[in-house]
């Protein structure tokens, strides 16, 4: 497990987090879902190098699932959705964009800190991949905090599942029973999602969460 | 003793005549992208020529400043330039300058051209000048930050001594590598005026920056500030070869044989960089200015990442 | 010995402050006390560079005066002699500027009594070597250079700025005081001696860098503490703002080294935490504040709390680095910080006069009315070019040199074990990198809106070059600006006495170094030659210019700018200091200073012309001055009640005092 396999895994963890700063730093609905699909490659990859070095054939089908679902599946319907509700414009965010990734960076440099001591009696590689994952778990999170729209919202969910399954993965105790229900409730709950949006947007013209707030029946 | 020297002057020399056949490889490769044939590639040896033997056109209250900057800009950037390790490392001026330093040189250069801007006094000169140091106020941090991230991986600034460890078998694959080589690609884009932070080849004023602040030179003056630019990219290039691509560099005290290995491996990566960046800018759309700080300002964080996890674990 | 040859200098300007008082109102007196305190100054800094070379012991002498039981103590050692160079050497260019600026002195006989007494102030407070000589000696400092603050009173704004700085120095010096009770401790031995022997729990100790902190960061423009120094700087005459910005700082600086690196004993790891998050914080805010001025000595003396900033990142890391046992790493830490401060006052002291130059030439100090300033005072202009690109820290100038080094203390981190320096000193030098890039946008746009491009006012078309003694100082201060940069291994090596002194190591030896480079450390490859980058570039330049002079055409034409088809004949047009920060002003300031723009269009058919107006809020006032003004006022509204009472009320308020401090008595017994 030295050399080159461990800095392979490392990276590819990395490049998720990577690919989480990204989708924290897009500002229109097209390229945010094109991120989102390279989310879902990187984590694929990821998951089929560990398959790889952990010698377990299950996790295959996980980056099967991972790449096909979250990396094709869901893109191109969040696309048709985006297409049928006509929202093409830019996401608009709760603080600039800069504020945002600062708070992403401590984000991280929090997570490192609290994951590396935690897992200490761990091996190396398991505990950076735990804080890797950790933080593409707390990224999501910001991101579904720090967005006005919807779409945005969401994108924000399924990356946070993403972060579960690179800590799962990097644990060495993912059973193919867990992953495959864990996907499936994802997937139910996304196309609920999916029509929950479609009904907002018939009976109020808008997706914005925001604007939403002032149909609520107890504000003055 | 001799054959250093040698090889420095051959090193001064080089990036000098380089430089503009750098700067017609990467037009002549955006051109043939868009299906035209394009100039050919000595094209800017031949405008360079053309510019010399124009008269120069100073407007009237231009200062002994407007006038001096040129050859002063042309003089910082070479010298950093110079300092880059190109075909061989060791050289005996690397003494001279660690990357901080080169760094330093640039800003220098892009401190008297953006006072060169503001000479004349017109409008045009100040947008250049004032976005020219909005861009710079981020761009210099991300740099400053990369190099931080390098110098801990490397233990060290001399650019020597780093391409020297980045050739040994310890360094691996390693995440904050791989950062700063991202946020190094952004920086050399936004110093460079390249697309999408800067187009080099426009003159509406909503999208200038760099020409902008050099639209009153003309002349010999012009020639200057162009082969500044030229020098710069290969700096750049050289910079990020010699750091992230450091196979088939010469050693200290090498043999002529390994000399020569080196120059061709550096020609064929400066012409590598230069295609890559032809085919980015042709991809990829210019920036509204002010979404130019937040894309500095992630290459600000990927540089800050990569330090941050560097300290946190040697592993990374 | 030198100490009493220093005693007697002071002394002398303490007479040379007298004396002026007497003949003040003469035309004799000017070149009389500013030329007698240059003597003066330079005997000082002849004195002072002697000891500092030779390397001598240092020296002590006690004076009968002050308090009966403890005499004044002056004490001259590594520490107190580099300070007093810089205080010299500060002082002395200021009296030769103000040879030639002070003959346009509108009111002289508020100006020349209390200028030598400033200066024998500083001096004072830089040798005392107990608590009592020092604080007299340090409100001496405030008080005189208050009194220099409102020499120009008819000026409002004069008078509040002069309100706020006595309100702060007193703050501070109440703060030193606590500091020092602190600790002489019970048993009241205030010699620096005694307290340096002393012992002391590590709470008291945290408590005493708290109050250190305050005490001599208000007085050094430590951020959130720094709001008086934009107001009075820029209000006292232009020698004395250089002094306050480039000298009076660093003796603050000075304190806080001597009590906290030498009478405070060793250090904790987490002090370092605060100094160094205060020192960066200060760095961006400060830079970030001049980048919005538009007064030209206001931008200079918000700058200054930015190169505040920088010195405590240096001290922060010092303390760092000295409280994990790392000697040779503090050392750097340590002499870069030192070496800042010798820089900054010498390209802050010569802006500072540059700035002097073109208020007396023009009678303007706002950028706005400025402009074109290079054709009518073109030596003025060089060496304010020169003053700009140092601070800007550009190679192969002085300011580029402190800053390398501070950044090469930054990459020793790794060395450091614990987590939170880990995590903060990443942090750090990325606000180190920020207030960098941005002092440089800083001073293109000083130097830029003020003396390039054409006049904006009929003031600046009329401006003349200054007088030949103001020129004299620009250029010197100019010229070791360069020397410092190209040399400077020479002053690290007269810094090492000073480290040695205080940590109990040094950076080695540069002076045997090839080609006169600088490194940081023996096993280091860094290094750094200012020597052969400034003759690269030399031969760099004169080869171009070689080639091109012999290839290229001579021909020059002049014509006017172009302008795309739409003359523009007013200069009105070109950018303005505001519109030139727009940029940076939209990114930062939107969040750190609530910038916002407003634009007041009229309605369709009014003739009236639009106005745009640019709103910044001083976050640091609102939040932490604003509320305190609020409290002291409705305190204030409360008491006065107190001044109504009837006869019975007051003695039954004596009577109750009298009671409870009887009671107090009783339950301590």
């Amino acid at each position: 497990m030295a050399g080159l396999a461990f800095d392979i895994s490392h990276l590819l963890a990395g490049g998720l987090v990577l690919v989480s700063f990204m989708l924290l730093y897009q500002d229109r609905m097209i390229g945010l879902i094109n991120v989102f699909a390279l989310h879902a490659l990187v984590l694929a990859l990821s998951v089929a190098w560990q398959a790889n070095i952990q010698d377990a054939p299950h996790l295959y089908i996980t980056a099967a699932i991972a790449l096909f679902f979250k990396g094709l599946i869901i893109p191109l319907t969040l696309r048709r959705i985006v297409r049928r509700l006509e929202i093409h414009r830019t996401i608009e965010t709760v603080v600039g964009i800069g504020p945002t990734m600062l708070v992403g960076m401590g984000l991280v440099a929090l997570s490192m800190v609290v994951m590396l001591h935690v897992t200490a009696q761990e091996a190396l590689l398991v505990r950076e991949d735990m804080a890797f994952a950790l933080s593409v778990v707390l990224l999501g999170l910001l991101m579904m905090v720090s967005r006005r729209n919807a779409v945005g919202q969401v994108i924000g969910f399924m990356s946070i599942e993403n972060g579960l399954v690179l800590a799962a993965t990097g644990a060495r105790g993912m059973p193919l029973v867990v992953e495959i229900s864990v996907a499936f409730s994802i997937l139910i709950a996304f196309i609920v999602i999916g029509i929950f949006l479609f009904r907002i947007r018939e009976r109020f013209d808008t997706v914005d969460v925001h604007a939403l707030d002032s149909f609520r029946g107890d504000r003055q | 003793m001799i054959a250093a020297i040698a090889a420095q002057t051959l090193q001064m020399l080089l990036v000098v005549l380089l430089a503009p056949l750098l700067a017609g490889l990467v037009r002549k490769t955006k051109a043939r992208l868009l299906r035209r044939r394009g100039p050919p590639l000595i094209q800017p040896y031949r405008d360079l020529l053309r510019l010399l033997r124009k008269e120069v056109v100073l407007a009237e209250n231009a200062s002994w400043l407007f006038r001096a900057a040129p050859y002063l800009i042309f003089a910082v950037i070479w010298v950093a330039a110079v300092l880059v390790p190109t075909f061989a490392i060791g050289l005996p001026f690397s003494v001279a300058a660690d990357l901080i330093a080169i760094v330093a040189l640039v800003g220098s250069a892009r401190f008297l051209l953006a006072l060169a801007g503001l000479d004349v006094g017109t409008s045009f000169g100040g947008i250049g000048s004032s976005r020219e140091v909005m861009i710079a106020s981020l761009a210099e941090p991300a740099m400053l930050m990369i190099i931080f991230a390098l110098a801990l991986i490397a233990g060290t600034t001399q650019l020597s001594v780093i391409t020297q460890f980045m050739l040994s078998p310890e360094v691996g694959l390693r995440v904050s590598l791989a950062l700063a080589l991202i946020g190094l690609i952004i920086v050399a884009i936004a110093e460079n005026a390249r697309i999408p932070v800067d187009n080099p080849a426009t003159h509406l004023e909503l999208t200038m920056v760099h020409e902008a602040m050099v639209l009153e030179y003309s002349g010999r003056h012009l020639a200057m500030i162009e082969m500044a630019a030229a020098l710069k990219l290969v700096l750049y290039i050289s910079l990020i070869a010699c750091i992230f691509v450091p196979w088939g560099i010469a050693a200290s005290g090498a043999s002529a044989a390994a000399l020569a290995i080196g120059l061709a491996a550096y020609i064929g990566k400066l012409a590598l960089g230069g295609v890559l960046l032809a085919v980015f800018e042709v991809t990829i759309a210019k920036m509204r200015v002010f979404r130019v700080p937040e894309f500095l300002g992630a290459a600000l964080m990927l540089a800050l990442l990569a330090t941050l996890l560097r300290l946190v674990s040697r592993g990374f | 010995m030198p100490a009493a040859l220093i005693l007697y200098c002071v002394g002398a300007l303490l007479a040379l402050a007298i004396l002026a008082a007497g003949i003040a109102r003469r035309r004799v007196a000017t070149p009389i006390i500013y030329g007698t305190s240059l003597v003066v100054t330079l005997a000082i800094l002849t004195v002072v560079l002697s000891e500092l070379l030779a390397g001598a012991q240092p020296s002590s002498i006690t004076l009968p005066l002050g308090l009966p039981w403890i005499g004044a103590h002056f004490r001259l050692d590594a520490l107190s002699a580099f300070f007093l160079a810089v205080v010299s050497l500060g002082a002395a260019a200021a009296s030769l500027f103000a040879l030639g600026y002070g003959r346009h002195e509108s009111e002289p006989a508020r100006v020349l009594p209390f200028f030598p007494a400033f200066l024998a102030a500083m001096n004072l407070v830089v040798l005392a070597d107990d608590a009592f000589t020092f604080l007299l000696s340090w409100e001496f400092m405030s008080l005189t250079s208050w009194a220099l603050v409102v020499a120009h009173h008819h000026n409002r704004d004069n008078l509040r700025a002069g309100y706020i700085y006595l309100l702060m120095a007193s703050f501070g010096t109440l703060m030193l005081l606590f500091t020092f009770g602190m600790l002489a401790g019970p048993d009241g031995g205030y010699a620096f001696a005694t307290i340096r022997e002393a012992s002391r729990s590590p709470e008291l100790a945290a408590l005493v860098l708290a109050f250190v902190l305050i005490g001599t960061g208000s007085k050094a423009g430590l951020v959130p503490l720094h709001v008086w120094l934009p107001l009075a700087h820029p209000a006292a005459p232009s020698h004395v703002s250089a002094l306050m910005s480039g000298v009076m700082t660093k003796v603050a600086v000075y304190a806080f080294i001597r009590i906290v690196f030498d009478l405070l004993g060793p250090p904790e790891w987490w002090w370092s935490m605060v100094v160094l998050a205060l020192g960066g914080i200060t760095a961006v805010l400060g830079v970030l504040y001049a980048l919005m001025q538009h007064d030209l000595k206001r931008l200079l003396a918000y700058h200054t709390v930015e190169n505040i900033g920088i010195i405590f990142i240096g001290l922060g890391l010092a303390l760092a680095f000295q409280a994990n046992g790392l000697g040779w790493a503090a050392a750097l830490a340590l002499t870069a910080a030192l070496f800042h401060v010798f820089n900054h006052s010498l390209f802050k002291s010569l802006l500072f006069f540059g700035s002097g130059a073109v208020l007396t030439s023009t009678g303007e100090r706002d950028m706005e009315h400025l402009g074109g300033l290079i054709r009518f005072m073109p030596q003025t202009a060089f060496v304010f070019l020169v003053g700009s690109a140092a601070i800007s820290a550009l190679p192969p100038l002085n300011g580029f040199v402190s800053e390398w080094m501070t950044f090469q203390a930054i990459f020793l981190s790794p060395e450091l074990p614990q987590w939170g320096l880990r995590l903060l000193i990443p942090a750090i030098g990325a606000m180190l990198a920020l207030s960098a890039a941005l002092a440089a946008a800083c001073f293109v746009k000083a130097f830029g809106v003020s003396f390039l491009g054409r006049p904006r006012s009929a003031a600046a078309e009329r401006a003349r070059e200054t007088d030949s003694f103001s020129l004299a100082a620009m250029f010197a201060f100019a010229g070791l600006c360069l020397v410092a940069g190209v040399l400077p291994g020479f002053v690290i090596d007269g810094l090492s006495p000073v480290t040695q002194s205080l940590i109990g190591d040094h950076m080695p030896m540069q002076a045997a170094r090839p080609f006169l480079s600088i490194t940081p450390a023996i096993q280091s490859h860094n290094s750094y030659s200012g020597l052969l980058i400034f003759i690269f570039v030399t031969i760099a330049a004169s080869l171009g210019a070689y080639f091109i002079r012999s290839f290229a055409s001579h021909k020059v034409r002049r014509s006017p700018a172009w302008d795309c088809g739409f003359p523009d004949t007013s200069p009105v047009t070109q950018y303005t200091a505001g519109s030139f920060a727009q940029p940076i002003r939209r990114v930062f300031g939107t969040m750190i200073f609530h910038a916002r723009e407003h634009v007041a269009m009229p309605r369709p058919g009014d003739t009236q012309p639009a106005r745009f107006s640019v709103t910044l809020r001083d976050l640091v006032w609102d939040v932490f001055y604003a509320p305190i003004g609020v409290a002291v006022s409705f305190a204030a509204t409360r008491f006065n009640h107190l001044q109504f009472l009837t006869i019975r009320r007051y003695l039954g308020l004596v009577f109750f005092a009298l009671v409870f401090l009887l009671l107090v008595l009783a339950v301590w017994q």
